[in-house]
């Protein structure tokens, strides 16, 4: 795990998540990523093939603790034109966005 | 004394004897407000003011028509001889985070700026349907990322009531900042890694981190889902008992809602603590942090009257019929930090993903360009540095190969994490705790700037909260007195899953032991002008 965010990496990542930066912005929070890097790093000192069971969450539930499934049916919103009403651009009931863009997947 | 610097249960009992109205308590609650907060956080703030520098800046948004057509109610229910509630009359405040019907919702983020709640979360609606009116939404950090309430995108960002030089503490900063400062008796926070037991140290309040599934989630803006947990802020344990009691239960629209009874938090809370088993480890003395140059790992003690703090408050509960169990090995409490850094940003950044300027919220103005563009906009102008970072650090441990190194060894931690409070509280083990007491965090309330920018080292400050979020078990953080700095310092409280009575009845016995010590007579400096 000596693995650090380099410069390439770090535009890969930006893109991924739908961001942009200007190269300031972009390299303080590279270098800030790169020290919590270091604090990560102290996971390394965790052997992977120990016996323990990987959870999603600290608490176990139990049957008597986990609450039974919903019955899979719909149940309307008293008022969704408040929800709508939330979105930027609407119109006729419909969320207006930009021309969606097309690209060929690897 | 002002009526909001009353009790919660002696204010709604009050009330519901027809010995205070609420629309009273509620002037009281608006003019503490208007003595001390001074202006909102907002997105356009303009230059700090000397004046800024002087209030607390608690609040995002105050809702006080609202509150006065809920405290009128609150009356008319009393007048008709109706039951108003547990919490009748009782002004409490609400993190940000948290939907309200009709009421902006921010986040204390630009990308969250105008959206106004369609619903409201459970937590809320049961606190409401118990009497509690609702003065407004609190500051916090931005999306809960944070642990001084610096990283807001609304400003003035809250200050300490007990030195308006220092933070208040995060996430739930504007929460603790209110309660400590007569806002209001109570307020709604949650609590990922610290982010309710953090600020309430530093703000000399008490503050619960309940076992993760005792309190619903729905209409909470996520943070990291496996960790977050809503909690009550209060001035004295009782309170805090009493808010639990009227917040937790099942609820059909969080899954990991658990169906367990709900006990009543407040019978029996006084019945001591002789024969309490309750454990101190030398784990939580210390605090380890990575060098900022060599990355090596710098253990050191904790600042002695931090520890001090701590082996007092043993001996006090000692004295009260206690049992002290000491080194109570918690080894792997080292690795709460690391883990945390990878699940709650692997989580943050699944959940980060839905603010996309389409559905609600901010939206940039006229890209011009296509559907990603406005993606791209949109986020680089909503949101701020903090989540940004979360965000590129939950993809960069996700993908590939990496999600092994990193992912799967912070799940392990978080089981080994696990397993030592499992032993701990084993009631056939060596140590048989019923409670484990630690401090709540490594230093009192640090100023403002001193770490803000260092995501790393800020981090850190939640290093004694942090554990208890990755075992799920409850957590409270009760006053254990003040520092050399005249600062509050606080005391935590760890107990087994769904425990939360063991630790206010410690917790009571606590406050009742100290009811009379000197440092229980100081009150935040920014009372002094009120009073």
């Amino acid at each position: 795990m000596r693995d650090e965010i380099s410069p390439e990496i770090f535009a890969k990542l930006a893109d991924l998540a739908a961001f942009r930066f200007n190269p300031e912005e972009a390299e303080y929070l590279r270098m800030e990523l790169n020290q919590q890097l270091k604090a990560i790093r102290q996971l390394e000192t965790l052997a992977l093939d120990v016996d323990v069971p990987l959870v999603p969450r600290g608490v176990t539930y139990t049957a008597e603790s986990r609450p039974p499934l919903r019955p899979d049916v719909w149940v309307p919103f008293e008022n969704p034109e408040e929800i709508l009403n939330q979105a930027p651009e609407v119109e006729d009931g419909y969320l207006i966005v930009p021309d969606i863009p097309h690209r060929e997947l690897d | 004394m002002s009526l909001t610097d009353q009790s919660a249960f002696d204010i709604a009992h009050k009330i519901q004897r027809g010995e205070l109205a609420a629309v009273d308590v509620l002037d009281a609650a608006l003019e503490r407000i208007a003595a001390v907060d001074g202006r909102p956080g907002a997105l356009d703030y303009g230059p700090l003011t000397q004046e800024d520098q002087t209030k607390v800046h608690a609040f995002i948004t105050l809702t006080a028509d609202r509150a006065r057509q809920k405290a009128e109610r609150v009356d008319a229910r009393i007048s008709s001889g109706e039951d108003a509630g547990a919490l009748a009359g009782v002004p409490i405040t609400i993190k940000d985070l948290f939907c309200l019907k009709g009421v902006p919702t921010t986040a204390a983020s630009r990308i969250l700026s105008n959206f106004v709640a369609p619903y409201t979360a459970t937590a809320i609606e049961r606190l409401e349907d118990a009497g509690a009116v609702v003065l407004g939404k609190v500051n916090m950090d931005e999306f809960a990322y944070g642990s001084s309430n610096e990283s807001s995108a609304f400003k003035p960002t809250t200050r300490n009531p007990w030195d308006l030089t220092r933070v208040p503490g995060g996430s739930s900063g504007g929460s603790a900042a209110a309660v400590a400062s007569g806002q209001g008796c109570l307020s709604v926070g949650t609590d990922t890694g610290g982010s309710i037991r953090q600020p309430a140290a530093y703000c000399g309040v008490v503050g619960l981190k309940p076992t993760y599934g005792r309190i619903s989630r729905y209409g909470v803006i996520a943070f990291a889902s496996s960790l977050d947990c809503p909690g009550p802020l209060a001035r004295n344990v009782r309170d805090a008992a009493l808010m639990l009691s009227v917040m937790a239960g099942a609820d059909t629209r969080d899954s990991t809602a658990v169906r367990l009874p709900v006990p009543d938090y407040l019978a029996g809370i006084d019945r001591g603590v002789k024969g309490m088993r309750i454990g101190l480890s030398k784990d939580y003395l210390q605090i380890s942090y990575p060098d900022p140059d060599t990355g090596e790992t710098i253990m050191e003690d904790l600042p002695a009257e931090i520890r001090n703090m701590t082996l007092r408050a043993a001996e006090t509960l000692a004295a009260e019929g206690a049992e002290i169990v000491e080194n109570v090995p918690m080894p792997n409490s080292i690795y709460g930090i690391p883990a945390y850094f990878v699940i709650s940003r692997v989580e943050a950044s699944s959940n980060l993903h839905r603010f996309d300027g389409v559905k609600y919220g901010y939206r940039a103005r006229a890209s011009g360009g296509d559907l990603a563009e406005l993606y791209r906009l949109t986020r680089a102008e909503g949101f701020g540095l903090e989540p940004k970072l979360r965000v590129l650090m939950g993809m960069y441990m996700s993908g590939g190969q990496l999600s092994l190194q990193y992912f799967q060894r912070a799940l392990q931690a978080r089981s080994m994490i696990r397993a030592d409070f499992e032993t701990a509280f084993d009631p056939d083990g060596p140590y048989r705790l019923d409670v484990l007491l630690t401090p709540t965090a490594p230093t009192p309330a640090f100023k403002m700037g001193d770490f803000y920018g260092d995501s790393t080292l800020m981090q850190y400050s939640d290093q004694l909260t942090v554990s208890a979020n990755h075992a799920g078990v409850p957590a409270l953080s009760i006053p254990g007195g003040l520092s050399a700095e005249g600062l509050p310092m606080g005391l935590q409280l760890i107990g087994p899953d769904f425990a939360e009575a063991t630790l206010f009845r410690a917790g009571y016995a606590f406050e009742q032991a100290t009811a009379d010590a000197d440092w229980r007579a100081v009150k935040p400096c920014v009372l002094a002008e009120v009073e």
